[in-house]
Order: C-alpha cells, then sequence, then structure tokens
C-alpha cells in the first residue's frame, strides 16, 4: 500500500520541520531574522506540499492504514517504528501542514524577540504534531505526545503575554500529570495483552485485534481518559486551556487551538474506542453527560467574557463538547461529524485567533469595551470576520454546518434528549458570537486609542483568504472530505462492536449491562 | 561450592589497573610541582585506556576462593564507575583551581574510590562488599572536605563521617548476624544455607544490611546527610557521590539480596517497598521547596533513589535491568546538570535557582543543554530518563506492583514542578537587577557537557543496545 513503493512518505513529512529547525538552530545568525523567516515559511509550505502527496494517492476503499512504515526500535519490549495515515488521520494530517504555514505568517511582524529559537520551535511543534497522528505503535505515540508539549510550552512562556509564566507552568503540568496516567495505561494493556495471548507488542493495530478483559478496560480507560481529556480539554480539566490561549501568542493561540486541541479528540477515536469498546460503553453515559454540560457550560461561561481571545479560548470548550458526544454516541454519523468537526473547529476556531491577533497587532487591546464599530473602519476585516464567526456558528453554507448537522444526527439516533442539549447548545453559540459581533464591529466607530486604524494588508489577506476558501468548501461540497473518512470510520464501527461482544463473550461483569442499554438504544 | 582457591588476577585486571593507576598518579605527584592538572590527565587518560578492559565482558567467574565474581554485572557498573570517573576528574581540574585548593592527592584519592565502587560491584563475598565500601567511603570523607576553606565543605564532611561510619557499623552489624546464621560470608553459601530452622537472626541481618546501604543511596529516612553533604562537597565531588557512590551502593545491594537472599524475596521486597514509596514521595516534596540548586538536585537524587529501589523489589529480569539501566543514564544525565552547577558555582554565587534566571540570553547553549539534562530527569521523551523510568514502571506493572507503579509516577509528576522550574527560569525570567553574568564554558567543560548531552539523548532514542547490555548485565544475579 506504499505509494512510492518503499519510499517513507510518511517519516518525510513529519520530520521535514524538524530538519528545518535544525537549520534554523545551527546554521543562521541570530540577526538573520528575514532569512529565518523565509526558511520557516520555505519549510513548512514545502512540508505542506509534499503532504498534498497524500490526498492525491490516497485508496477511499481502503479502510486500512495506507504508507506504513514499520521497523523494529526496541526489540526487548515489542517497540516499532510504526507510522501509518488512514481516513482518520488523513484530515488532520493536512490540517497541521496547512495551519503551521498559517501560524508562521501570522507570527511574521509580531514576534521580534529571539525569533530563531521561536521558528525552531515552531517547526518542532508541527513535527510532533505529525507524529502523533501518524504514529500507530502506542510507544511512539507516547513519546510523540509527551514531546510536542516542550515547544508549546516555550512558545507560551517566553513569548506570551501578561501571565505567560503561570500559563505555561499550569498548561505544563496539567498535560504532563494526565500524560503520565495514560503512560501507565498504556503500560497495563500492554501487559495484560500480552500475558493473555502472548504476543508482548505496543502495535495499537494488534492490540485492537483482541480487546482485554472488560475489568481491565475499566482501569485502562481512566488511565487513558486522564491523558486524553486534558488535552481535549474536557470539563472538568479545561481550567489550562483559557490562560494558556489568552496568554500564547498569536500563532501559539492557533496551533493550540486548530491542532494540539484535535490530539485529545483524535486519541478517543483512535486507540480508546478499538481497544476498550467495552469500558467505551461502559462510561459512555457519563462521556454524553459530561460533553453536554461542556457544551451549554462552555458556551455559558464563553458569553461573559470581556477579553476577545478568552472568549474564543472559552468557545473552545463548548465546541470540544460537540466532538467529544459524537464520539461516544456510537454511530457513524456522530463519528463522521466528529472527525469533520475536528477539521472545522481547527478552521474556524483557528481563523478567530489569528483575526483577534491582528486587531490586537493595531490596537495592544483586546477588551470588547475597547473599539466598537469596527466594520467602517475595517471593511475587509469585517466582512472575514463575519465570515468565521458565522462558520463557528455552525451557519448553513460553512462548514460548521455540515459537522454540526452530523452530530446533531448522531446525538439524535442515540437518544432525543441529547439532540435537544445539542441544539441549545448551538442556540448558545450563535448568541455569544453574534453578541460578539455586534458589540465589536456593528455602530459607530469609536477607539479609545484615539487614532484610525488601517485595514488588513496584503500579507493579512494572504493568511486568511485560504481559510475563508475551506469554509466554503466544507460547507457547500463536503462530499470529498466525507469520503475519505468513509470506509476508515465504517470499519471502525464494525470493529467497535465486534470488539464489545468479543470483550463480552470472555466474561460478562456486572457492569457491562449499562453498556449493552446503549448498543440496544442504538439499534433501535 | 566455591571450586578451591582459584587464583586468576586476570579476572580482576579492571580493579587492578586502576589501583596500579592511582598509584602512578600518587608516585607522579612528588615529581609534578607544579602543574597539578597534568595529574588529571594522566588519570583521565589511563581510565580511558583502561575502559575496554572493565567493559570486557566473560561468563561469570568466581575466583580468589569465590570471593569475587567477575562477569557482565560487574563490567556494566565497572563502565559506569570509571565513565563518572572520567567526567568528575574533566570537571575537577578546573574547579580546584578555581576554589583554590589544587592539590596532587585530590586524583588519586579519587581513583581510589573508584577501585573501592568496582570492588563493590565484584564482590561476592559480604568481607568484600565491605573492603570496597570502606575504601570508597573513606576515600570520599577526604574529597568531601577538600574545600577546606569553606566551613560547609567541612561540616558536610564531618556529617558525612559521622553517619558513614554509623552506617558501616550497621552494615557490619548485619552482615555478622548474616555469618552467624549461615556460617559463611560467601554469598553463594549464604542462599544455600538458608531455610533451615530458625531465621530470626537472618531476618535481622537483612534488615540492618537494608539499613546500611540504605544510607548510602540516601533512602528515606536514611537520607539526613545527603543534602548537606551534596551542598558542602566541591561540586565535582557531588556529583561522582550522586551518579558512581549511589551505583556502587545498588550494584552491592542488588548483589548481595540477589545472590544471597532470593529464598527471602518476599520478606525484603514488603520492607523495601515502604521505603520505596517513602522514599520517592519525600525526596521529591522536600525539592520542591529549595532555593538551593544543589540541595534542590539532592532531594531529586533521593526520589531518583526510590524510583531506582523498584526496580530491585520486584525482582525480575526487567526490573533489575532497568536498576542498572536507570543507574548507567543517571550517570549521563546528572553528572551533566552538575556540570553546569559546577561551572557557575564560585565563591558563593550562582547558589540559588534564582541565580539561573534569564540564563537561556545571557549563555543560550548552557542553558540549553541544562535544560536537557532536566527534562530527562524529570522523565519527558525522548530523552534517556524517560527510557530509564519506563523500564523500571513497566517492570512493576509486569509483576503486579500497581501502587508502587502509581507511586513512581506521582513522584514523577511532583519532581516536574522543580526541574520545570529551573527551566522557566532560565527561558522566561529575565535576570534579576545587577545579576552576575555566568561565566563561558571552557573546552573541558564543553567536552564533558557535549558527552554527557550525547548520552542522554542517545540512551533515549535507540535504547535498545543499551537495554540489552543491562538485560546480559543481570542475568548472572537470576541464575
Amino acid at each position: 500500500m506504499t505509494g512510492l513503493t518503499g519510499f517513507p512518505i510518511l517519516s518525510t513529512i513529519a520530520f521535514l520541520p524538524a530538519l528545518g529547525a535544525l537549520v534554523i538552530i545551527l546554521f543562521y545568525k541570530k540577526d538573520w531574522t528575514d532569512l529565518i523567516k523565509w526558511t520557516a515559511l520555505g519549510t513548512s509550505a514545502v512540508t505542506f506540499a509534499v503532504s498534498l502527496y497524500l490526498p492525491l494517492t490516497f485508496d477511499m476503499a481502503d479502510p486500512g492504514l495506507q504508507w506504513v512504515e514499520k521497523t523494529v526500535w526496541i526489540e526487548r519490549f515489542g517497540i516499532s517504528y510504526y507510522m501509518g495515515v488512514d481516513g482518520i488521520s488523513l484530515l488532520l494530517v493536512l490540517l497541521t501542514t496547512f495551519m503551521t504555514i498559517i501560524c508562521i505568517l501570522a507570527s511574521w511582524r509580531e514576534i521580534n524577540t529571539k525569533l530563531k529559537g521561536y521558528m525552531a520551535l515552531f517547526l518542532l511543534t508541527e513535527t510532533f504534531s505529525l507524529g502523533i497522528f501518524m504514529a500507530m505503535d502506542l510507544f511512539l505515540f507516547y513519546v510523540f505526545w509527551e514531546a510536542v508539549l516542550i515547544p508549546m510550552v516555550f512558545i507560551i512562556g517566553i513569548w506570551g503575554g501578561a501571565r505567560k509564566f503561570y500559563s505555561a507552568i499550569k498548561f505544563f503540568i496539567f498535560t504532563f500529570v494526565g500524560s503520565l496516567f495514560m503512560l501507565l495505561g498504556i503500560l497495563a494493556i500492554y501487559f495484560y495483552h500480552g500475558k493473555v495471548t502472548g504476543v508482548y507488542t505496543f502495535d495499537s493495530t494488534i492490540l485492537s485485534l483482541a480487546p482485554v478483559a472488560p475489568a481491565v478496560q475499566f482501569w485502562v480507560f481512566i488511565a487513558f481518559f486522564l491523558g486524553f481529556a486534558v488535552k481535549v480539554p474536557m470539563f472538568p480539566l479545561h481550567t489550562w486551556l483559557p490562560d494558556a490561549h489568552t496568554d500564547a501568542p498569536t500563532a501559539g493561540s492557533i496551533v493550540l487551538a486548530a491542532v494540539l486541541l484535535k490530539l485529545g479528540t483524535y486519541a478517543f477515536v483512535r486507540f480508546t474506542l478499538p481497544m476498550l469498546p467495552n469500558a467505551s460503553m461502559l462510561f459512555a453515559p457519563l462521556m454524553i453527560g459530561v460533553s453536554l454540560f461542556a457544551i451549554i457550560y462552555g458556551a455559558l461561561v464563553t458569553i461573559a467574557q470581556k477579553d476577545i481571545k478568552k472568549l474564543i479560548a472559552y468557545s473552545s470548550v463548548s465546541h470540544m463538547g460537540f466532538v467529544m458526544l459524537g464520539i461516544f454516541v456510537f454511530n457513524i454519523e456522530g463519528l463522521k461529524g466528529s472527525v469533520l468537526q475536528m477539521l472545522n473547529h481547527g478552521i474556524s476556531t483557528g481563523a478567530l485567533f489569528l483575526l483577534v491577533g491582528m486587531i490586537y497587532e493595531r490596537t495592544h487591546t483586546r477588551m470588547i469595551g475597547d473599539y466598537t464599530g469596527l466594520f467602517k473602519e475595517l471593511p475587509v476585516y469585517g466582512v472575514f470576520f463575519l465570515i468565521v464567526v458565522l462558520s463557528s456558528m455552525g451557519l448553513p453554507t460553512t462548514n460548521g454546518f455540515v459537522g454540526e448537522l452530523f452530530i446533531l444526527i448522531g446525538a439524535f439516533k442515540a437518544h432525543w434528549v441529547y439532540a435537544v442539549f445539542v441544539a441549545f447548545g448551538v442556540l448558545l453559540g450563535a448568541a455569544y458570537l453574534i453578541w460578539l459581533f455586534q458589540r465589536v464591529f456593528l455602530g459607530n466607530f469609536r477607539y479609545a486609542g484615539g487614532h484610525g486604524l488601517k485595514d488588513l494588508g496584503l500579507r493579512e489577506i494572504i493568511e486568511t483568504a485560504p481559510l475563508i476558501v475551506l469554509i466554503f468548501w466544507i460547507g457547500l461540497y463536503p462530499k470529498p472530505f466525507l469520503n475519505v473518512m468513509d470506509a476508515s470510520l465504517t470499519k471502525l464501527v464494525e470493529q467497535v462492536e465486534t470488539n464489545y461482544r468479543k470483550g463480552n463473550g470472555e466474561v460478562v461483569p456486572p457492569q457491562a449491562s449499562l453498556g449493552a442499554a446503549v448498543v440496544e438504544r442504538k439499534v433501535e | 561450592m566455591p571450586a578451591g582457591l582459584n587464583i586468576n588476577f586476570y579476572a580482576v585486571m579492571p580493579e587492578i589497573l586502576v589501583t596500579a593507576l592511582a598509584l602512578i598518579v600518587l608516585v607522579l605527584d612528588f615529581f609534578i610541582r607544579k602543574n597539578k592538572a597534568a595529574l588529571g590527565w594522566v588519570s583521565v587518560i589511563g581510565l580511558i585506556c583502561i575502559l575496554p578492559f572493565a567493559a570486557y565482558t566473560n561468563e561469570p567467574y568466581p575466583v580468589f576462593g569465590g570471593t569475587i565474581i567477575a562477569d557482565s554485572f560487574s563490567a556494566f557498573f565497572n563502565v559506569i564507575f570509571i565513565i563518572a570517573a572520567i567526567f568528575t576528574i574533566l570537571i575537577s581540574m578546573d574547579y580546584l583551581r578555581k576554589i583554590g585548593v589544587d592539590r596532587g592527592e585530590y586524583y588519586h584519592i579519587t581513583l581510589f574510590a573508584t577501585v573501592g565502587m568496582m570492588v563493590m560491584g565484584a564482590a561476592n563475598d559480604l568481607i568484600n562488599v565491605y573492603v570496597g565500601l570502606e575504601l570508597m567511603a573513606l576515600s570520599f570523607y577526604i574529597l568531601v572536605a577538600y574545600r577546606v576553606k569553606s566551613s560547609r565543605s567541612v561540616e558536610g564532611a564531618l556529617k558525612y563521617f559521622v553517619l558513614g561510619a554509623l552506617s558501616s557499623g550497621i552494615l557490619l552489624y548485619g552482615m555478622s548476624f548474616a555469618y552467624g546464621a549461615a556460617g559463611s560470608t560467601n554469598f553463594m553459601e549464604i542462599a544455600g544455607a538458608l531455610g533451615k530452622g530458625d531465621n530470626t537472626y537472618l531476618t535481622l541481618g537483612i534488615t540492618l544490611m537494608a539499613v546500611g546501604f540504605g544510607f548510602k543511596i540516601a533512602a528515606v529516612p536514611f537520607h539526613m546527610w545527603s543534602p548537606d553533604v551534596y551542598e558542602g562537597a566541591p561540586t565535582p565531588v557531588t556529583a561522582l557521590l550522586s551518579v558512581g557512590s549511589k551505583a556502587a551502593a545498588f550494584a552491592a545491594f542488588l548483589r548481595v539480596f540477589t545472590a544471597a537472599f532470593p529464598a527471602f524475596q518476599a520478606d525484603w521486597s514488603s520492607m523495601l517497598w515502604i521505603v520505596s514509596a517513602a522514599t520517592m514521595i519525600f525526596g521529591a516534596v522536600v525539592a520542591i521547596s529549595q532555593r538551593n540548586i544543589v540541595r534542590m538536585l539532592a532531594y531529586s537524587s533521593i526520589a531518583h533513589a526510590g524510583i531506582i529501589m523498584i526496580g530491585l523489589i520486584v525482582f525480575n529480569d526487567t526490573g533489575l535491568a532497568g536498576v542498572a539501566y536507570y543507574l548507567l543514564v543517571y550517570a549521563f544525565m546528572n553528572m551533566g546538570a552538575f556540570t553546569i552547577v559546577a561551572l557557575f558555582r564560585d565563591k558563593g554565587r550562582f547558589e540559588n535557582i534564582d541565580e539561573y534566571k534569564g540564563l537561556s540570553t545571557t549563555r543560550p547553549l548552557l542553558a540549553f543543554l541544562m535544560a536537557l539534562f532536566l527534562l530527562s530527569l524529570a522523565g519527558i521523551p525522548p530523552t534517556g530518563g524517560f527510557a530509564a523510568k519506563f523500564f523500571i514502571l513497566s517492570a512493576a506493572i509486569d509483576a503486579k506492583y500497581y501502587w508502587l507503579a502509581s507511586i513512581g509516577v506521582v513522584s514523577t509528576a511532583i519532581s516536574l514542578f522543580f526541574y520545570a522550574k529551573v527551566i522557566f527560569y532560565m527561558y522566561m525570567k529575565e535576570p534579576d537587577h545587577g545579576a552576575e553574568i555566568a561565566p563561558a564554558s571552557g573546552v573541558i567543560y564543553n567536552i564533558v557537557l557535549f558527552c554527557t548531552a550525547i548520552g542522554t539523548v542517545f540512551l533515549g532514542v535507540y535504547p535498545a543496545p543499551f537495554i540489552d547490555m543491562a538485560v546480559k548485565a543481570v542475568r548472572p544475579l537470576l541464575m
């Protein structure tokens, strides 16, 4: 299934940015700022260009992994360097390579100190994020998962805003502690699987074939949950997010929203569902409950925010609630909606942070009361902002609509009450976004700083326009995007079901009856 | 049973060579009057030449009436000791000049300490364990006091001496009980004689010996000496104490408990369980509140000892190999961190973590390396520290020590606070007003830092061959 025979295309994509970072660190002097910027931009552009090879050669009918690379890494523990991409991760890989270009453009003028380190760290973030989406070996996955923390923490802590030190350390500790428990979970499933089957391996495809006993799944689920849910972030582990977003530089916020938040939900889809089907079913009501709560709670908190960036940050809590809901309703529509919504949230929220960064660059304030009526002064900016806001709300013809619709259908199939909550959440989302737009853009222009404001320049239009195109593309013609994930997700749903049966077939624990109820409901 | 006396000097060649080197340096000391650093170079070059001999392994080979055993285990640890000694001597040359006691005996005493460690790793008899331990400890009593002008150094040395003597006494007391119960000091004979009749004295012996080793590896509650001694001693000596002395104590600990008392594994492992858990938590928690960088590293070293103990407690090949591998990684990452501390510490400056603020702007490369070593100590992939922790934790989970593994994880999580604090200070804070600029690193420091950094990264990215070596190293213990 390798596109070019034996050529490690995935590793090439993943490690190209690291190579660029290495060049910048080793060979460039501090004051070669233009060269540093152009090299970073060039690296990310080349990476994106190479990653376009993937959709061009992607076999949509094949639900399995493509372009697989596998070599033994640490034989004694059954660890291999195992990379592969399927319909679930393909879009996220592209999102990562694409958004990194936007991020580097967004940093063009914002970052003036220690530019060398900044660009290198950004490219490293890209490498590690791509590694997470491609790694199919749990050990390799964990290595990337932890590694991505380091550059991100530095980006927030060095180039961040007022409370950068606090936010960086909070982000670091939340995610690190969560991942440590995930490591215990990985080890537990590794040894349990090894003892039962005699095959000691971290290979996630093998581990997904035969689920471990439900009682073990129970604990592993909790361990995985602590690791993944922090990154999503799920209520009540979300408190690092607003701080990290608020204090990160613009590009940091974009990459956080567009890429890093996806890691958690992706891991739920990729590892939790097939490996721990019984525990997932068992915990599903709880997960759905928490997701619904997060949707409403996140939206309500968002309404109350005064800082635009913080407002968008909190809206992520609500949006990621939708994604989590779609995953745990256990049907193909919900899952499709979730994966698509991961992409959509990356584009829309990324674009929002980008636009907020632009106004902050001009005014050095993000407080809602500090300016109003921007539409008259900055018409281009206003149009862009409006489109992105509408997409984030999920208005028809934009990308958000398609994703939310699928999640809504999925939720309705599971239980109509879920759908009511989802609809209410969408409504609240519209409320805070429209209210934000009204307060900032409508009415007469007034700005506390006094001087007039310049509308978007060419660079800013160039970096925003592709996102706008994507918003409408997915909104009007989502078929290619849905087709890509179709086969893989269908297979995933089947696999979850068979694994659930397998898991139940061995020993039926008393808890499993709850999970069975979810299945029955789904059959109706 | 040891077959005959079996005198074979080839088996103890590394020990003999290092002893010979120490004696050569001792004699040269009389002839080289001015430039004492030359003695350091002789020592380093000698040790580098000895390294291949030390690394050479053969089948387990008990010699001298079974009191010494040359096997892959002793070879593995010999390599750790010699590497640690090389790094220590390299950074000492400049350091001694800085503190104004540039004297020749420093080098041969360091070499004698190394011989002591090597004897501990190769000992197959309680007497030899004790001889090696005393040789090492007596050398360290002198080395710790080497900053003669500093009252801290003398205070630390005195504490180390009094408590070290006490712990040696306790260890010897325990050995005498074991001898009384088993009728032999040879590990194999002890193991063979066990399980017959009343085991009260033997249990007492095992407990007392665990206390003795607990002192040397600075396990809670026998850790009291370590922060003061670490702080007072010349920094290179601190590095050797935390890496070499600890590894030697663990080597002997492993050998004694696996070779002599495997039958009592259930008893001693439940005792060590509590010690390990307390050590992990206490070390990590107390390290948080430390302002002095050396004391912080001292408490962090205590927490690491607790995690390493897990490997002994679980008592399977993965766990024991994990101990060996952890100590190898630790030799690189901790040595690296101490090298930077040694470089900066001078006349009361760069004692506190505060003084590391803004290091990334003044000394970007050193800040980067310090961050690397600290991240490795914290156990973040893809560094060696992560691979080592992974090794130990996987052994614990394999052997169903879930709680111990969880405590290890919690300790690691807590330890992140103080490691990250230093990193964040270096990168995210501005230096205090009027703060001194950190000294630049010379060529020798750069060599040491380069080697330790390469080791730290390599053991994390491509650990497979070294894991195999560690597994091979502990194989004799499980036979």
